[in-house]
């Protein structure tokens, strides 16, 4: 086990360091720069700043300084943000978008997971249609469009909930359904097939015929069955959710990570570009590795070796 | 069965271990609410980029820095510099010599504001290290330009402290525009004792030492920058406010149902699908906002090389339609290219007594395009308008295409580009035509006009006109320490970009904002920041 640990985390920095050289190379590949502005420089004022921000170096040596750097984890400054480091700005961000996305994936699952148990053992009646229409609804509305809603009628109309910022509860419940809709949905259709598979299966029939009573038989044989692939799906739901949404958080003015995905693109903030992305990728992979390792108690079946060693 | 259930459990407990071992879920905390105070929430609608008055170039952060610092001048409420932190100042008959007199000023921390502190923000400025965007904003002063470029010393910048109250300042050439500019951020002073104390002054409130009427408590980045009334501010006396909050709210939408909520006193900018229904409302209003709205054309490119084509779109598009069906804020049609509101020597307004310079006439346009081998548009190239990807931009390139279509029978077609995009191919030159906007630098039809010279950074139409040059440069040079010719020589220029049209021009903007009718004294000026809270109160 600890060499198949070994192997997966070496595994992992070897995909770490292709998406930090894809990154870089694609951005720096795209028009403009981080100190592009409508109204153009006087050339001797870029030279100043190509020469303080090291922008006159070979590519090369930039990418080999941002490398070393990283090492000893320093991500570097922000060029936008004058007076920010990376770190920094994710040490903020983060924690903010992983309250509200622990919020979302609490709520996707605690009403995901039964909805769509309840459907697939009354399928074809009314609880399973109602389910999968508000599922598929989850599913299609755009998170925009959701979120701009619920402030339209709980925060302007009904003047239940503050409209926007972050800060108290009640400020987050709002971005809190808004985030939970798509795992929701996503999580109660997974349920629903799954189950229906697994209920299907001949074991269901023996779990009956030796006298388990429904409950036990649904609950012991069935739900435990059902949930791996919903376990697969979560680590990369965590991952997506905890780093925060650009939409949910320029929508409900919340100072979370997720407007940097999108914004420091556009901003051509190339050291936040590459921070936020190495965080996500590196985030996503620790979530797949946990799930694979969550496999070892759910199925007997799975260990975690080298196919060498079996 | 039971080691079983103990595995589930163990699942469960990893599930959960995922869910919460890099969070830490802690409960937000909420604010505390605060009653009977003169308070005033702002929408400043951006993170600021930076704080730092050497180094920030965005109308947002000037707002924020003008409420914490204060330069030489102040602009009040008729948009004049008026006395800041120089109570008085002379200027020499030559235009070049500024000699301005300290008042007792304090900095935020208790230290005295000196002639020194000002010299020192603006070598800062300069230094060449700290690479600021703006530095240029100080070139006008002797020795200033090479110093910023590497090819002087900062002890040749003629600025000079003869005394803790005395700054007096040489410039390379009279400048009009300088006694404006000394309100500016660039040009603020700074306390060297904190800067070099704290290296990272900027980003800590408790290092954020200002001389202005307010001082920060707070920045929560992307919520809220919190400030509260200076005591040691010298004109504290008329400072009514207590607090004053920069909300950090980007979407507009958002800002719009805060306000609505009751979570802002004032949004600065109003989404163009509100305004129809805000009409009639005492806490919407249409201020002025002296910037331009304008196509570009490349000279370098058939058909645009030929300025009767250029002239003919210019005189087929119907601007009134434009700014009441499209843009909705009661923008200004224009029909010359620098704003309303730039003021002139004697106490005129630039564009009132340069007046328009054509009319839309499409029998006119007709001709022209005949005249240039087009009749009825027959052979006209394909050509496109570039825009950057924002849907009233898109909503105006529609229009103004359908426009050419209907009375030029020519096909256009649009070309949506990202900021960065969009920016790169106008400045390279790789467009047909392509929107564009000018906010001023300054008070003075300058800003406007200097762009346009052969080869200027800002010109990005390929157009070049030696009697343009030529009266550009007499105001600059011959003429700069003569008001009136100098102000006569811009009056040309415009008219000879208008007659040769390199540029279309499309509307004069205006600045729709809400505010709550309860506040007074907000000052909401036509350029350089977006709004002065000095002498604001809460009725």
């Amino acid at each position: 086990m600890a060499r198949y640990i070994l192997r997966r985390l070496a595994t992992m920095l070897a995909a770490l360091w292709l998406i930090i050289t894809l990154t870089f190379t694609i951005m720096h590949i795209a028009p403009g720069g981080p100190f592009a502005s409508e109204k153009k420089l006087p050339p001797a004022i870029l030279d100043n700043i190509n020469a303080r921000y090291h922008f006159n170096d070979p590519l090369w040596k930039q990418y080999t300084d941002y490398l070393g750097n990283l090492l000893q984890g320093d991500l570097g400054p922000s060029f936008k943000y004058e007076n920010r480091t990376v770190n920094g700005i994710i040490k903020d961000g983060f924690p903010v978008s992983a309250t509200l996305g622990c919020l979302a994936i609490s709520l996707a699952i605690l009403v995901g997971l039964p909805a769509g148990i309840i459907s697939a053992l009354r399928r074809n009646r009314w609880p399973d249609y109602l389910s999968m229409f508000l599922a598929n609804l989850g599913f299609s509305v755009p998170g925009f469009i959701l979120a701009g809603l619920l402030m339209y009628v709980l925060a302007y109309r009904l003047d239940l909930l503050p409209p926007a910022m972050w800060g108290t509860p009640r400020q987050a419940v709002m971005p809190a359904l808004a985030l939970s809709a798509l795992p929701m949905a996503f999580l109660a259709r997974l349920m629903r097939s799954s189950m229906l598979e697994v209920l299907g299966q001949d074991y269901m029939r023996t779990a009956r015929a030796k006298g388990l009573s429904e409950r036990l038989a649904v609950w012991r044989h069935a739900v435990r069955n059902a949930i791996t692939p919903v376990i697969s799906y979560l680590g990369t739901l965590v991952a997506t959710i905890f780093t925060g949404s650009f939409v949910v958080e320029n929508i409900f003015a919340i100072p979370g990570l997720g407007r940097y995905y999108v914004a420091s693109i556009g901003d051509r903030d190339y050291t936040v570009i590459l921070g936020v992305t190495i965080f996500y990728a590196a985030f996503l992979m620790l979530m797949n590795f946990l799930v694979d390792l969550a496999y070892m108690f759910i199925d007997p079946r799975v260990r975690l070796v080298d196919r060498k060693e079996v | 069965m039971l080691f079983k259930q103990r595995r589930f459990l163990g699942l469960v407990c990893i599930v959960s271990v995922m869910a919460l071992i890099l969070t830490g879920c802690g409960g937000p905390s909420g604010p505390k609410e605060t009653a009977g105070q003169q308070i005033i929430r702002y929408n400043a609608s951006a993170e600021p980029q930076t704080l730092d008055p050497g180094m920030a170039t965005g109308i947002p952060e000037m707002t924020i820095i003008n409420a914490m610092f204060e330069g030489l001048t102040r602009y009040n409420n008729k948009n004049e510099p008026a006395p800041g932190i120089a109570e008085s100042w002379t200027i020499s008959p030559d235009g070049l010599t500024y000699t301005f007199k300290l008042r007792d000023a304090r900095w935020s921390n208790g230290d005295p504001v000196t002639a020194q502190g000002f010299v020192d923000g603006w070598l800062r400025a300069l230094d060449p290290k700290l690479a600021s965007e703006y530095a240029y904003q100080l070139y006008y002063i002797k020795g200033a330009e090479e110093y910023n470029t590497g090819k002087g010393s900062d002890k040749d910048v003629a600025a000079k402290a003869l005394d803790d109250k005395t700054l007096q300042v040489i410039l390379k050439a009279p400048s009009p525009q300088f006694l404006g500019l000394t309100s500016f951020q660039t040009l603020f002073p700074v306390n060297s004792k904190v800067v070099s104390a704290h290296p990272d002054w900027i980003a800590s409130p408790e290092n954020y030492i200002g001389n202005g009427p307010f001082k920060m408590v707070s920045w929560d980045h992307n919520q809220v920058i919190k400030c509260v009334k200076n005591p040691n501010y010298w004109d504290a006396a008329n400072v009514k406010l207590d607090e004053l909050h920069f909300y950090l709210v980007d979407n507009n939408t958002t800002g719009f149902n805060m306000f609505k909520a009751g979570q802002l006193d004032i949004q600065y900018n109003v989404p163009i699908q509100e305004i129809a229904g805000l009409k009639g409302n005492p806490e919407f209003k249409i201020m002025p906002n002296m910037s331009s709205y304008f196509y570009r054309f490349n000279v370098t490119k058939k058909p645009f090389n030929d300025p009767r084509v250029r002239r003919a779109l210019a005189l087929a598009i119907d601007r009134q339609a434009i700014v009441r069906d499209v843009c909705k804020g009661e923008q200004l049609p224009a029909y010359a290219y620098i704003p309303f509101g730039v003021p002139e020597p004697g106490g005129g307004d630039f564009r009132k007594t340069g007046g328009d310079f054509f009319r839309e006439d499409l029998d006119q346009a007709r001709e022209l395009l005949a005249g240039a081998g087009y009749p009825d548009g027959k052979g006209f190239p394909a050509v496109s308008i570039m825009y950057n990807n924002n849907d009233q931009h898109k909503a105006i390139a529609e229009a103004i295409q359908a426009m050419w279509k209907k009375n030029l029978n020519i096909n256009v077609t649009l070309q949506n580009k990202e900021w960065q995009t969009y920016l790169n191919d106008m400045q390279n030159l790789n467009y047909d035509i392509v929107r564009a906007s000018w906010t001023p630098d300054y008070m003075d039809a300058m800003t406007f006009a200097d762009m346009f010279v052969t080869d200027g950074g800002n010109n990005l139409t390929g157009w070049s006109n030696k009697e343009y040059d030529r009266l550009i440069d007499a105001a600059k040079s011959t003429d700069a320490g003569n008001p009136k010719a100098r102000v006569e020589d811009m009056h040309r220029s415009e008219s000879i970009l208008m007659e040769e049209m390199p540029i279309m021009p499309v509307y004069f903007y205006t600045q729709p904002i809400l505010i709550k009718s309860s506040l007074k004294n907000v000052i909401i000026p036509p350029f350089g920041l977006e709004a002065e809270f000095k002498w604001a109160y809460v009725e």
